[in-house]
């Protein structure tokens, strides 16, 4: 009797901390929603999604939250033409051609790639990206979306790889070994028929990228600049959403004010923002699942 | 003609990946070359300095520390009891399976938002303030993931026969978990604890959301002391406009580097200690 009580408590006990997690979440959005609606209350919502102008420490505050959202795409997007290419292209390469002593090699060291931290990367693209592309490009500015984007990119690029590559070695072997004996080379089977069956992992391995563009911080609070600016000119300062919590964060706003309040609407929609772009993401590696078990 | 087509296409993609690889070594060199310079024992004995060439790196470090151990003490119990529910008692009720949704798009959220969350609840809620615990808490949700996701890898390479001779033995569930399950699977909880707590020593955006500070002359002294870490004083130095602050920065990704490299050396050694003594 004694014995079971104490292992019904330690069940209870090891429920709630799994549950922890679910409170976690709860906390998330209870925090993000609770500040989120104060700020609502003193600025509309129209206001706040579709103005074009967010000078909220000036004298004459406004809120229109859309050069920062601008700020955010426009270095994911430059991320994104630098990550999926080349991860994709990487993963074919590793999952297609590489002989096993390459991709025992290789794998680990982009391993590394993914696991310096993103500080580094700021560091890099001010320190060395930049000036290299300044020679390039002599109108850049010192602070930019080009050069974040292109170093976000090789940070991500592992992701993409790493994940499309697990799509592509899912597909079953036969499916290659009916295009080879058809005469098909070895791009064609990748392109043709290796792709197209990973497809629905290799799209949830970019959503999954984009999402984790989209919520990066650091590079783009140090390279990117402090500017929100309604632009889509790489070579000038911007500011995304994340690198404008950090400013704010940095600085010594008083709390409780309508200015403090703006980094958790900004971080509502940046959480609502990623989670959505996570949910599809999961959604499509579920139905890729489906497909081949 | 489509052979050639192959061996382009072949050549292309190995130069992406050769690409990526020239991209770290350019990392790596960007870094070293321009911090090495710097790193000598004043700099690492030495606190933070208006002046940069008098400035160091001991605070950060030890702040680093602090905030990694204490991190580390609250994640482990906390991730390993989650994943012990999840993969021996859960099973495949309806609530477990709502849990391991929730777990993997937590581990997406980016760490920013973590950042808010501590904000909210343990800075102003809990009352912690900016202090060493506040940060430790944040980072050690921000961890809990990873360390749930690593500690079922680990549970499940324990086979089915030890707990089923366990059972046999009359040993409860509990006893069973305690005394055979949790020792096998020890080396792989403890390996991806480390490698969570060396994402999370690297982590900037939610320690400068909660508010440690990014000028702070002091070590931290407790838990409840105010603090700053290594990526933050990193950040610091690399938003001065002076050149001699961004050798400083350069100097202490050197060490941050050097912590993370040594963090995955004790992953690896223990991961092998511990399972040639499981041979044995």
């Amino acid at each position: 009797m004694h014995t079971r009580r104490l292992e019904w408590i330690i069940e209870r006990a090891l429920f709630v901390c799994a549950a922890l997690s679910v409170l976690t979440t709860a906390g998330i959005i209870l925090v993000l929603a609770v500040e989120t609606f104060e700020f609502l209350r003193e600025v509309p919502v129209a206001e706040f999604l579709t103005g074009t102008e967010w000078t909220p420490l000036f004298a004459t505050p406004r809120f229109g939250v859309l050069p920062l959202v601008a700020g955010t795409l426009l270095v994911s997007a430059i991320a994104m033409v630098v990550a999926l290419p080349m991860g994709l292209l990487s993963a074919i390469y590793l999952s297609e051609y590489a002989p096993d002593g390459v991709r025992r090699i290789v794998k680990p060291v982009l391993e590394v790639l993914a696991g310096v931290p993103t500080v580094v990367y700021g560091y890099f693209a001010l320190m060395f990206v930049t000036p290299l592309l300044q020679r390039v490009f002599p109108q850049m500015s010192g602070f930019n979306a080009l050069s974040p984007g292109i170093v976000m990119g090789i940070m991500i690029l592992p992701l993409v790889s790493s994940l499309s590559e697990d799509a592509m070695r899912a597909v079953p072997r036969g499916l290659r070994e009916g295009a080879y004996a058809l005469g098909a080379t070895r791009m064609q089977t990748a392109l043709q028929i290796v792709v197209p069956a990973a497809f629905s992992g290799i799209t949830a391995a970019f959503i999954l990228a984009v999402s984790r563009a989209v919520g990066e911080t650091m590079i783009v609070a140090i390279a990117a600049g402090q500017q929100p600016r309604l632009t889509a000119n790489p070579f000038v300062p911007l500011e995304t959403m994340t690198a404008y919590i950090v400013q704010v964060s940095l600085g010594d706003t008083p709390q409780g004010t309508l200015e403090y309040r703006t980094i958790f609407a900004v971080g509502m929609l940046l959480f609502l923002m990623t989670f959505g772009l996570n949910l599809v993401s999961t959604w499509l590696r579920e139905r890729f699942r489906e497909v081949y078990s | 003609m489509k052979h050639r087509a192959d061996a382009l296409f072949r050549t292309v993609a190995l130069g992406t990946l050769l690409l990526a690889l020239a991209a770290l070594g350019a990392l790596v060199y960007d870094i070293v070359s321009g911090g090495i310079g710097r790193l000598n024992w004043q700099f690492l004995t030495s606190m933070a300095s208006r002046r940069p060439e008098d400035a160091g790196i001991y605070h950060a470090l030890a702040g680093s520390i602090w905030v990694i151990v204490l991190t580390g003490a609250l994640a482990l119990p906390l991730g390993v009891a989650a994943a012990v529910y999840l993969e021996e008692y859960g099973g495949r009720s309806r609530v477990a399976r709502l849990i391991e949704i929730n777990i993997a798009n937590l581990a997406a959220v980016p760490s920013i938002i973590y950042g808010l969350l501590g904000l909210g609840v343990f800075v102003r809620v809990m009352g912690m303030g900016r202090s060493v615990l506040a940060g430790a808490c944040t980072l050690a949700l921000l961890a809990l993931p990873v360390v749930i996701l690593s500690t079922r890898e680990a549970l499940r390479t324990v086979p089915g026969s030890i707990r089923e001779g366990s059972y046999a033995l009359g040993a409860t569930k509990w006893q069973t978990i305690w005394y055979q399950v949790l020792p096998m699977a020890l080396p792989g909880i403890l390996t991806g604890l480390i490698l969570s707590l060396s994402r999370a020593i690297g982590e900037t955006a939610p320690l400068i959301t909660i508010g440690a500070l990014t000028y702070i002359p002091f070590a931290p002294d407790g838990p409840w002391s105010p603090f700053t870490v290594l990526p933050i004083q990193i950040f610091n130095w690399v938003s001065r406009p002076q050149a001699a602050f961004k050798e400083n920065a350069a100097a202490g990704i050197l060490v941050l580097m050097a912590l993370l490299l040594l963090m995955n050396l004790i992953a690896v050694f223990l991961r092998d200690r511990f399972q040639r003594q499981g041979r044995t």
